[in-house]
C-alpha cells in the first residue's frame, strides 16, 4: 500500500526518529511510504488557543497538500484528532463549504499510526523486539477524540522481549493540554507529577505514548527529576526489531 | 420569538458569577493548600468510582444520555412556549409566577414576598439558582435571616465560606473541620461531639429541626419544572427539603428558565440520569414534586420565580446554549484533572469545574480582555473526560474551545495586538508555507548550539519559562525530519 506520512510539526522539527521509526516500520513490513513534503501543520494549537481565523489557513494548505493522497498516517492521535474533527468544522464555521468538503475527504483517510495498523493493515504483530519494562500511557486524544481504545496494547502486547507494565490511573490527563501548559504552568505541573509518579510506580524503563506533544512534557518532568524512565513513542518501539537492538 | 430580544449578561455586584482574580492566580492559592487537595482528591476519588459503578449498571446508558440531549436540545428551542405553559399551569393551581429579568429583581422579588408575611427568618432547601444570585446576603441587608439545611450548605453557612462543588458544597471540609465548627457555631450543641458522620449529622438533625418548626416561610430552587402540568421537582437526599417543602406557610421557588420540561415523560429520563451522575445511586432517596397549592395540605401560598440573570443571552448562541443543557449533576466536575487539583474556589463562581468554565462566562459576557471570567475557558486541558460522563453529552471541550475563539476575536479590534496574537500569527503566517517552516526550524537549530550540549533545556525566556519552571524543554536535534527524509529518501516527495 502507498501511504503518505503528515509527520506533524513537532516530530518534523524536534522529534525526527518518531517520524523515522514510522517510515521504517511501514516500509518494514512491505508498504511504501511517501512524504508529502509540502506539509507543515494541523492548525490544532492555534483552534484550541482561540486562534480559529490563523488555523483556516493552515487547514487549507493541509488540505491541499493531501487531497490526493489514498491512505493517511500520522504519529499522533492529537493531530489525527484535530484533522478528523476539527478540519470540517473550522471550515464551515469560516463560511467555506467547499473546503469542509474536502476536509472531510481528506479526514476519511487520516489514521493514526496504531488505528492504521489495526484497521486498515490488520496487523497486530509487527514483528519488533524490544527488550525493556514498558508502561503505557494512553494520550486523552486517542482515547476520547478518536477511541483508539485497547489498539496500541494489542500491538505492544505482541512485541517480542518486552515486560508491558499496566499504569495507573492510566486515563487522566498528564496536564499538557498545548498552550495550557503554560497559561495554567502550577495546575499542569501538579497533574503531571501525579502521573509522573504512577509512572515511576510501575518501575518501568520506558514510557511510552501515541503523542510526541504529550511524551515531550512527561519527558520533560522525568529528566528533571532525573528519573532513570525515559519516554519513547510507540512507533519507535514498534520499528525496533533484534537488529536493531 | 417575535421581536429578536438577545438578553443581558448577568449584572456584576451582585451573586456569585466571578471571582475577583482569574483563574491562574486563584488556582496558584489552592494548589499550595495540601489539606485541601487531600480532602478533595480523597472524597471525588469515592465519587467516582461509585458513579462508575452505578452507571456500569444499565446497559441503555449510552441512549438515555442520547435522550438526554435531544429532550435538552428541543427544549431549549422552543424554551419561550415551555415557559409560557408552566406559567400558565402554575396559575391555573393556585401558585404565582414572577419573572426576574437578572439577580437584582429575583432578590427584590423575593425580599419583598417575605417581608408581606412578616416573617424574618426563613428555611432553604439547598439551591444552585439562589447561590448564584446571592440571596442569602440580599436577604440579611433586609433584616432577614436565611437558614440553610442541607448539611453541606449548613456548614459552608456556619462557616461563613463559599460552597466549592455544585453537589457537595463542603468537600473541601473533612469531618475534624466539621466538628470543630460545629463545636465553635452551633448554638446548644452537645460538647462531646465527635467526628463521626452519624455524630455530626445527628448534631446538625438536632439544630434543624428546631428551625424547621418554627420556619413559616421556606425557599427553594427546582431541578426541574415540568410545562405540562406546572409542577415542581426537587430531588434531594436528606428529607431536609421535603420538611421545608410541606411545612411551612409559605413556599418560594427561585428556578433558572433552561430548568423547565416539557412534559413527565420527558422527566422520566433525567431522573434515570441524575442520580446516577451525581451521587452514583440508582435513585436519590427523596424526590418531592408539587403543583401550585393543595388545600389542607402543604403550603398555604406559592410563588415561582423564574430566573434569567443572562441565560437568554447564553440562549442567543445557537452552540453555547447547550450548557444551558446543563443538569447540575456535577459529575463533570469528579472527573476533572484540573478541579480536582484546584477545587472549587478557583473558578470564583458557584459554578465551578468544566460546565462552571462555560457557564460563568456566558452568564456574565466578558467584558474586556482582562475580565477575570475571560481566564475561565483557558483553565482545561481539554482532556475530555468531562465529555465522556455528562449525562446531557454536553461537549465541553468544544464549547471551552469556541469561547476562547470569541475571546480571542473580540481582542481583534483592539488597536494594540497581544504578544500572543502576534506570536499565533506569524506561527501561522510561518507553518502555511513548507519553505519558510523548513527555515524556521533551520533558526531554531541555531539557538541549539548557544546551550549546552545535553539533549534538554531547562530554562526558556518568558512566556515559555512556565514550561521549563518544572519541566525541561527539547533541544532542536541536528537534522529535522524533512531534512532525514531528502538525505535517505532522495529528494523532496
Ligand atoms: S455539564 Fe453535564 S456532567 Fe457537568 S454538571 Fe452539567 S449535566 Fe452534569
Amino acid at each position: 500500500m502507498r501511504i503518505a506520512l503528515f509527520v506533524t510539526c513537532l516530530v518534523d522539527a524536534l522529534f525526527p526518529r518518531v517520524g523515522q521509526a514510522t517510515t521504517e516500520l511501514l516500509e518494514r513490513l512491505g508498504h511504501e511510504v511517501v512524504f508529502p513534503a509540502g506539509q507543515t501543520c494541523c492548525g490544532q494549537m492555534h483552534v484550541n488557543t482561540g486562534y480559529a481565523r490563523e488555523a483556516v489557513e493552515l487547514v487549507r494548505h493541509h488540505v491541499d497538500v493531501f487531497s490526493d493522497a489514498d491512505v493517511i498516517v500520522t504519529p499522533s492521535g492529537s493531530c489525527a484528532g484535530s484533522v478528523r474533527h476539527q478540519h470540517a468544522a473550522l471550515a464551515r464555521d469560516a463560511g467555506d463549504d467547499a473546503l469542509a468538503r474536502r476536509a472531510e475527504a481528506v479526514a476519511a483517510r487520516t489514521y493514526e499510526l496504531s488505528e492504521l495498523l489495526v484497521d486498515v493493515l490488520g496487523v497486530s504483530d509487527v514483528g519488533a523486539y524490544y527488550p525493556h519494562r514498558v508502561t503505557y500511557h494512553p494520550t486523552c486524544h486517542s482515547l476520547r477524540v478518536l477511541r483508539v481504545g485497547d489498539r496500541p496494547l494489542r500491538l505492544l502486547r505482541q512485541v517480542a522481549g518486552m515486560t508491558l507494565v499496566e499504569l495507573p490511573e492510566a486515563e487522566t490527563c498528564c496536564g499538557f493540554g498545548g498552550t495550557f501548559a503554560v497559561k495554567n504552568a502550577p495546575t499542569s505541573t501538579a497533574m503531571l507529577a501525579d502521573k509522573m509518579r504512577h509512572v515511576l510506580g510501575t518501575g518501568a524503563e520506558v514510557a511510552t505514548a501515541g503523542d510526541a506533544s504529550c511524551l515531550m512534557h512527561i519527558g520533560g518532568g522525568l529528566t528533571r527529576l532525573r528519573a532513570a524512565t525515559r519516554t519513547v513513542h510507540l512507533a519507535e518501539i514498534l520499528a525496533s526489531t533484534q537488529s536493531s537492538v | 420569538m417575535a421581536a429578536a430580544f438577545l438578553g443581558i449578561p448577568a449584572p456584576p455586584g451582585v451573586g456569585q458569577l466571578r471571582g475577583d482574580r482569574s483563574f491562574p492566580a486563584a488556582a496558584r492559592d489552592a494548589l499550595g493548600d495540601s489539606q485541601l487537595r487531600r480532602n478533595l482528591g480523597h472524597a471525588i476519588g469515592v465519587i467516582r468510582t461509585k458513579r462508575a459503578t452505578a452507571v456500569g449498571e444499565l446497559d441503555d446508558w449510552e441512549q438515555l444520555r442520547l435522550a438526554g440531549e435531544a429532550i435538552k436540545r428541543a427544549t431549549m428551542a422552543r424554551l419561550d412556549d415551555h415557559l409560557v405553559r408552566l406559567e400558565a399551569e402554575v396559575s391555573a393551581r393556585g401558585g404565582t409566577v414572577h419573572w426576574a429579568r437578572d439577580a437584582n429583581e429575583a432578590n427584590a422579588i423575593v425580599t419583598g414576598l417575605v417581608q408581606a408575611t412578616g416573617a424574618t427568618e426563613l428555611v432553604k432547601v439547598k439551591s444552585m439558582a439562589t447561590q448564584e444570585i446571592g440571596l442569602n446576603a440580599a436577604l440579611a441587608d433586609a433584616g432577614i435571616t436565611a437558614h440553610e439545611t442541607d448539611l453541606a450548605e449548613l456548614i459552608i453557612q456556619l462557616g461563613d465560606d463559599v460552597p466549592s462543588h455544585i453537589l457537595v458544597p463542603a468537600i473541601h471540609r473533612n469531618r475534624a473541620e466539621i466538628r470543630e465548627l460545629f463545636l465553635r457555631e452551633m448554638p446548644g450543641v452537645d460538647p462531646s461531639l465527635t467526628a463521626e458522620p452519624r455524630h455530626l449529622a445527628m448534631a446538625a438533625r438536632a439544630h434543624l429541626r428546631r428551625t424547621f418548626l418554627r420556619a413559616r416561610v421556606a425557599v427553594s430552587g427546582a431541578n426541574f419544572g415540568v410545562a405540562d402540568t406546572g409542577s415542581l421537582v426537587v430531588v434531594e437526599s436528606e428529607g431536609n427539603g421535603r420538611m421545608c417543602l410541606t411545612l411551612p406557610e409559605t413556599l418560594i421557588t427561585v428556578m433558572g428558565i433552561e430548568k423547565v420540561v416539557p412534559s413527565w415523560q420527558d422527566l422520566e429520563v433525567f431522573l434515570q440520569l441524575l442520580p446516577r451522575s451525581s451521587t452514583g445511586e440508582r435513585m436519590n432517596p427523596y424526590t418531592s414534586t408539587w403543583s401550585g397549592v393543595t388545600p389542607g395540605d402543604g403550603p398555604r401560598a406559592f410563588h415561582l420565580v423564574l430566573l434569567d440573570n443572562g441565560r437568554t443571552a447564553a440562549l442567543g448562541d445557537a452552540v453555547g446554549r447547550d450548557a444551558l443543557h446543563c443538569i447540575r449533576c456535577s459529575a463533570c466536575l469528579n472527573v476533572c484533572p484540573v478541579y480536582e487539583r484546584t477545587g472549587g474556589h478557583a473558578y470564583g463562581s458557584v459554578y465551578p469545574g468544566p460546565i462552571g468554565a462555560v457557564l460563568s462566562p456566558q452568564l456574565t459576557g466578558i467584558h474586556s480582555g482582562s475580565d477575570d471570567n475571560a481566564s475561565l475557558p483557558y483553565a482545561s486541558s481539554l482532556c475530555g473526560a468531562c465529555y465522556d460522563v455528562c449525562p446531557v453529552r454536553i461537549d465541553i471541550p468544544s464549547l471551552l474551545v469556541r469561547l476562547r475563539t470569541a475571546h480571542v476575536d473580540a481582542a481583534r479590534d483592539r488597536p494594540l495586538p497581544t504578544a500572543e496574537a502576534l506570536t499565533m500569527a506569524a506561527a501561522a503566517w510561518v507553518m502555511s508555507s513548507p519553505t519558510r517552516f523548513a527555515a524556521a526550524e533551520t533558526a531554531s537549530r541555531l539557538g541549539r548550539l548557544a546551550g549546552r550540549a545535553s539533549g534538554r533545556l531547562s530554562s526558556l525566556p518568558p512566556p515559555l519559562s512556565a514550561w521549563t519552571s518544572s519541566r525541561d524543554a527539547p533541544r532542536p536535534p541536528e537534522e529535522t525530519f524533512r531534512q532525514w527524509w531528502s538525505r535517505t529518501r532522495g529528494g523532496s516527495a
